[in-house]
């Protein structure tokens, strides 16, 4: 089928959706969907009173598991660092097996999955809802979440399915069967149900906040730069549905790896565009940076006027660094096992650095930004994140939201990339691997794409972020059952590396 | 010591000259020749989970490929010429591939062809040759 003719048959198939989004199914939609959403988002989002501020339990949920790995594992978040640099580097990568997906590649990959939105609207909101101390139990909830992806991505390399054919399947559905399944026979039929379920949440998370919510947010970014209300393109979100489903759809149906190499190369530069624009915003009011760091860590510790007080703050960072980094949702373990290495333990050191770049770098960045220049505003509605970033950025460099919108754009382009395969990897566990089952899924994506840019469906958006949130449960719960397989391989491997008895190669030789 | 050569081509007839030039060498002088052939790529590259998936395959692919198309061929006809040669094939950077694998095969030349890219295109990018010259580890001859 030529590029041409798979375009026309897109849109074709996805015309029809928008056309109902503009007769008021919308609405119907959002009515019948309501009661579910309430129901799903209420029980994920459950919560209980913490001084005057209610804690949903998730949070508490993955909180509290990343505080216990960094413990068990005694800081390895920390003292593995180094070594994990080494290893992204490609100190011990061995040069026959060149042309394997390294180290560095699989973190990319990952990484552009999380980089997104969480980091350009989740800050914002945090600092206007938390204050600045929100950033300091931000950058503190990075550190832990290290690690709990050190843990889930271990695993996921451990437990991957190899096929014959060399392709590689892995990622919590993978380890909660076969570890679980490794660990004893009672735990069989356990791993089995959780497996199963982080199955079904992530495919309603692949729908939700890595498709939906992305469509959404980034034309409601494009609306408001290219003039609000008044836009040409306000009541045109079908259309930026459509023209998103082609490219997406062109990619992981088309098979046209063009688009996503080309967004591949783009987003990692906007990436750097973004934190070197945020460095020049903080350098040039470079007088104004110990006032904020004070704020920071005075409001961390003592805020003024903030519900809730500590725990209000605290929550608040907390909240928005989970949303962020995805540590303990299990999404970054899929991409991670794509790795070639005999030593699955050393793509959990590599893993490090995912929260570590997305929450404690560039969330920083961002945080500062907003408190210099003094946007952040207690009042803000929390669907204008990224309004209120491009507010801050603006203030400094006038035209900066344009480079922001064309950010927010290719950031979602590539969480939806990421996670449609996410989903797919989860779709396929569930239903086996055929060419139906792939189409299938893959037209359902497509579709929730549309109706995530032209509909304002709260209740749809709010039980996809549930979805997202819900994979913690099964994915944190099976790895307290594997943290002794982790503990074994990390044993082993630092002993080794302690004697300087692993195999180095090619410059990291001569650097030795 | 004793010499051995190590010539790069990039496709079956491109690395022709290179060829020529070191098989004259190693008939008169009786010396063993590595034919290599560098498959591009880069280790800090940036993927889709689609690709990653897929990359141990199309690795086999590439590497298959490389060899059936490209160095088996000329690996025949040079022992057919009783030259004792070796083909290999590896993904990386050119040059630097050149010069790991001229270190890893002991050679004690480095053969390739001249590119002849314009002046203004080896300025902005460099050229294979030019790179190798300033990193080898061995002396390079450039052919023209």
């Amino acid at each position: 089928m030529s590029k041409n003719r798979f375009v026309i048959l897109l849109t074709t198939l996805l015309a029809p959706i928008s056309a109902l989004a503009q007769n008021g199914i919308d609405e119907r939609i959002d009515n019948a969907v309501r009661p579910i959403a309430d129901t799903v988002a209420g029980l994920v989002f459950s919560s209980f009173p913490v001084a005057g501020v209610q804690i949903p339990f998730v949070l508490v949920w993955l909180i509290a598991a990343a505080t216990f790995f960094t413990f068990y594992f005694r800081f390895i978040n920390l003292r593995a660092m180094r070594h994990g640099f080494h290893l992204v580097r490609g100190d011990y990568s061995d040069p026959t097996a060149a042309g394997e997906v390294t180290h560095f590649q699989a973190l990319a990959t990952a990484l552009s999955g999380t980089v997104g939105l969480g980091n350009i609207a989740g800050v914002a909101i945090a600092v206007s809802l938390g204050g600045p101390g929100a950033t300091f139990w931000m950058i503190v909830a990075g550190f832990l979440g290290m690690s709990t992806k050190f843990v889930e991505c271990t695993l996921g390399v451990k437990y991957r399915n190899e096929y014959t054919d060399g392709t590689v399947s892995g990622g919590p559905m993978y380890y909660l069967a076969k570890g679980l399944a490794e660990r004893s026979d009672k735990l069989r039929t356990l791993g089995k149900i959780l497996a199963v379920l982080f199955a079904i949440f992530c495919i309603g998370g692949s729908f939700g906040g890595g498709n939906m919510f992305q469509a959404n947010q980034s034309f409601k970014q494009l609306v408001s730069v290219t003039g609000g209300d008044a836009s040409w393109l306000a009541d045109k979100g079908w259309l930026f549905g459509v023209v998103i489903a082609s490219l997406v759809g062109l990619v992981i149906i088309g098979g046209i790896q063009g688009i996503a190499r080309v967004t591949s190369k783009i987003v990692p530069f906007m990436a750097i565009v973004y934190v070197l624009a945020g460095l020049i915003i903080i350098l040039s009011n470079v007088t104004a940076v110990p006032a904020a760091i004070g704020a920071i860590i005075s409001g961390a510790f003592s805020p003024e006027g903030m519900a809730g007080g500590v725990i209000g703050v605290l929550f608040q960072g907390f909240r928005r660094a989970a949303f962020s980094n995805e540590a303990g949702v299990g999404s970054a373990a899929i991409a991670h096992s794509a790795v070639r290495t005999n030593r699955p333990i050393t793509e959990g050191f590599v893993a490090l650095y995912e929260p570590f770049v997305d929450t404690v770098v560039v969330c920083t960045i961002t945080a500062l930004v907003i408190i210099i220049t003094g946007t952040w505003d207690p009042n803000v509605d929390p669907g204008q994140g990224v309004a209120l970033t491009s507010a801050a950025f603006e203030s400094s460099i006038s035209w900066f939201p344009w480079v922001l919108t064309l950010a927010v754009v290719l950031f979602a382009f590539s969480t939806m990339i990421s996670w449609s395969y996410y989903g797919l990897k989860a779709w396929t566990f569930l239903f086996g691997e055929s060419l139906i089952t792939d189409i299938t899924y893959k037209v359902l994506f497509l579709a929730f794409v549309v109706v995530g840019s032209s509909m304002q469906l709260g209740a749809v958006i709010d039980f996809s972020d549930a979805m997202i949130f819900a994979m913690a449960f099964p994915n944190i719960l099976g790895l307290y059952f594997l943290l002794p397989v982790v503990k074994r391989e990390l044993n082993t491997y630092w002993a080794e590396y302690r004697a300087g008895s692993l195999q180095k190669f090619g410059k990291a030789l001569h650097r030795a | 010591m004793d010499q051995k050569l190590l010539v790069g081509i990039d496709c079956s007839n491109c690395g022709q000259r290179a060829l020529d030039y070191a098989v004259a060498w190693a008939r008169t002088a009786d010396v063993p020749v590595v034919v290599v052939h560098v498959i591009e790529w880069s280790p800090y590259s940036f993927n889709t989970p689609m690709e990653n998936e897929a990359r141990h395959k199309r690795r086999e692919a590439e590497l298959d490929r490389a060899h059936s198309e490209i160095v088996d061929s000329v690996v025949d006809r040079l022992r057919d010429q009783g030259i004792d040669a070796k083909g290999l094939v590896r993904h990386g950077h050119p040059a630097h591939t050149l010069n790991d694998l001229a270190n890893e095969a002991g050679a004690t030349n480095i053969v390739v062809g001249r590119t002849g890219t314009s002046r203004i295109k080896s300025q902005l990018f460099g050229s294979v040759p030019s790179t190798l010259v300033q990193i080898a580890d061995v002396p390079v001859t450039v052919v023209p």
